[in-house]
């Protein structure tokens, strides 16, 4: 009933995902598999080349960020940084106080060790997000109290790209300190999101951890670092060798950490040239959009510096996210969706729903996230076809019409 | 596309959607065939032409699915002569419709005494299975049919014909009745949780709950204690 198309393209809208990875990453990595294949930890010279290795990523990665190189601690995900922010101030501080800030809108990566540690009579603030998942800095300065010992907020969100005010929260905080002549709360900020498109100076921001993985900035998955400033005592949850100045034991992934320090460089260095290519396709879809579908709801910040550069979250009323996403794979087009009906939990996005989305609006939304493989071709590949996707599943739909109040329905 | 990031499989093939644990599900051939080439949905312009003597509504988009079927009975015959249905949720849901729409009118349709015996099971079957946790989807089919059948005995002053014998409705939203929950406790389910996989009852209508709870407790009790 849809047309076929006549050449089938591959468009891959879901570098929130995961991306692949830059062929200069994997170039940078090939000789540290059988070659340098050394334990950084042994005395010989082929232990020596695997630190030397080791040692200039970890510089790289250090001066990307603003940081001194033992500030820079290498893990093995986002989410094990994730972890290893929260579980390690919490048990390093844990007779300061039992108290954490958070946002609702976090990745589960936070989110779920928070809700592990209120088994252990730890309280959580989730301080509320508005209608476009905007927090507001003053709200989480207010939410801190004498027994809070650390603020996670994400700098970047994954669903609909809406970016917190570190820089601001972390000078109100700076202030906070100051004046109650305290070192808490500490601050963590999950950049994994953002790593590819903003400015991630610690200096500037204000933050003692930072979360950051190689897996969405086109660098190999299994790699993550985390940043902790000097001076901001935390616990390991890894303990053996004593690798990564005793905070992460294992024998170091040289080849993954070598391949992550590259991609970040390279994320880094073309940012600004990327963000604005990047900023025209999604400013483009959205205008199609707007013109060629009716009823459809933007979700997340309006496009321009509150929103990450490369997101594009979207309902498209009365239908379903995942009968959609079916579709599209049809031809090809690869995105995601923040209906029940793809998740385990057959709950919808919790993003969406803590912005006060209903979750009849959550079930028909979908995600594109743009990357270095897009280009106006593919845009227009997608808008060939989305708006007889739209069209189709809305003719099968009983939602509208209850709206139009037929006269034979009940 | 400059790059070719991932290597799509023969688009004959059945769709793998994963979920978040990582696990792969499957939906078969038949589900994806009717999916892609729904049957006897009702078209744009046809709402004001088609004639039907029986409607059922079940679900909200709140839950995540609802389904309209409207049949059209023959009262000499009592059979099915033909069906319109719309559907919003997600691939399976609208494949289920579209199945049963063609199991109550194939064979100059099915006679509505044995269409109101159609169970989730034989839908499943038809389908050719469905991932576990979508099973809940074509649930839905077989209780916009069971409302469709009443509305039809209801316009036709049939009343006595309505069936209710022995269900109550314990989710008003969805139409769940005791009968259900029953059904769900003889499939494995145990607590809420396992029944809300399968049924989503409840979720529409929390006041139901406490009621529902009382419900499966007695049926364990009954089947298994």
């Amino acid at each position: 009933m849809l047309p076929k198309p006549k050449k089938i393209r591959n468009v891959y809208l879901d570098h929130a995902a995961t991306t692949y990875m830059d062929k200069r990453v994997l170039a940078a990595m090939q000789p540290y598999f059988s070659e340098i294949f050394g334990n950084p930890s042994s005395l010989y010279a082929e232990g020596r080349k695997a630190n030397g290795a080791l040692n200039d990523s970890r510089r790289a990665v250090a001066k990307l960020v603003n940081a001194l190189p033992e500030n820079i601690i290498f893990t093995g995900s986002g989410t094990e940084s994730d972890n290893m922010a929260i579980y390690g101030i919490a048990r390093a501080h844990e007779k300061k106080g039992k108290h954490i800030i958070s946002l609702p809108i976090e990745h589960h990566a936070v989110l779920n060790p928070l809700e592990d540690l209120k088994k252990h009579g730890w309280e959580i603030t989730y301080v509320k997000v508005n209608d476009q998942g905007l927090v507001d800095a003053d709200a989480v300065i207010k939410a801190i109290r004498p027994d809070t010992v650390l603020i996670s907020i994400m700098y970047a969100n994954n669903e609909m790209g809406a970016i917190a005010p570190i820089a601001e929260i972390g000078r109100k905080l700076l202030q906070y300190r100051k004046a109650n002549n305290s070192a808490y709360p500490y601050f963590h900020t999950d950049a994994c999101q953002a790593a590819g498109f903003l400015d991630l100076d610690v200096e500037k921001l204000h933050v003692d951890l930072m979360t950051i993985n190689g897996s969405k900035i086109y660098g190999p998955k299994g790699v993550g670092m985390l940043y902790i400033r000097r001076g901001t005592p935390i616990k390991a949850l890894i303990l053996g060798g004593g690798q990564e100045r005793r905070l992460r034991s294992g024998t170091e992934n040289i080849a993954g950490i070598v391949g992550f320090a590259k991609a970040f460089e390279l994320v880094q260095t073309a940012k600004e040239e990327e963000s604005a290519r990047i900023n025209k396709l999604v400013e483009y879809l959205w205008q199609k959009i707007q013109k060629e579908i009716p009823k459809v709801k933007l979700n997340g910040p309006a496009i321009g510096p509150q929103r990450l550069v490369n997101n594009l979250n979207a309902t498209f009323m009365d239908i379903e996210g995942e009968a959609l996403l079916l579709y599209l794979d049809e031809y090809r087009i690869m995105c995601s969706t923040g209906s029940a009906c793809t998740s385990e939990s057959l709950e919808p996005s919790h993003v969406l729903t803590a912005m006060g989305l209903p979750y009849e609006y959550s079930h028909g939304s979908l995600r594109f996230t743009f990357g270095h493989c897009n280009s106006k071709s593919d845009v227009d590949y997608l808008m060939k076809y989305l708006p007889l996707i739209v069209e189709t599943l809305r003719e099968m739909s009983p939602v509208k019409l209850a709206e139009r109040q037929h006269a034979k329905y009940k | 596309m400059n790059q070719e990031p991932l290597k799509k499989e023969d688009m004959s093939q059945p769709v793998d959607i994963r979920g978040q644990d990582g696990g792969g599900w499957l939906y078969s051939d038949i589900v994806k065939d009717h999916f892609f080439h729904p049957r006897n949905f009702m078209q744009y312009g046809e709402d004001e032409k088609f004639k039907f003597n029986g409607m059922g509504r079940v679900g909200s988009p709140a839950c995540g699915d609802e389904m309209v079927l409207w049949i059209q009975v023959d009262p000499e015959t009592e059979k099915i002569k033909e069906c319109r249905w719309r559907t919003f949720g997600c691939g399976s849901a609208i494949a289920s419709t579209s199945v049963l729409s063609e199991m109550i009118t194939e064979n100059e349709g099915m006679k509505v005494d044995e269409a109101v015996k159609i169970k989730p099971q034989d839908i499943l079957a038809r389908l050719g299975g469905l991932p576990d946790r979508k099973i809940h989807c074509s649930v839905l089919g077989d209780k916009a049919l069971q409302a469709a059948v009443n509305d039809y005995f209801r316009q036709t002053g049939q009343h006595n014909r309505i069936i209710t014998a022995g269900a109550k409705v314990v989710d008003k939203v969805l139409n769940i009745t005791d009968h259900d929950i029953e059904e769900a406790v003889l499939e494995g389910a145990r607590n809420l949780e396992d029944v809300q996989k399968k049924l989503k009852v409840g979720v529409g209508d929390p006041e139901s709950i406490p009621a529902i709870e009382d419900l499966i407790r007695f049926y364990t009790e009954k089947y298994y204690g």
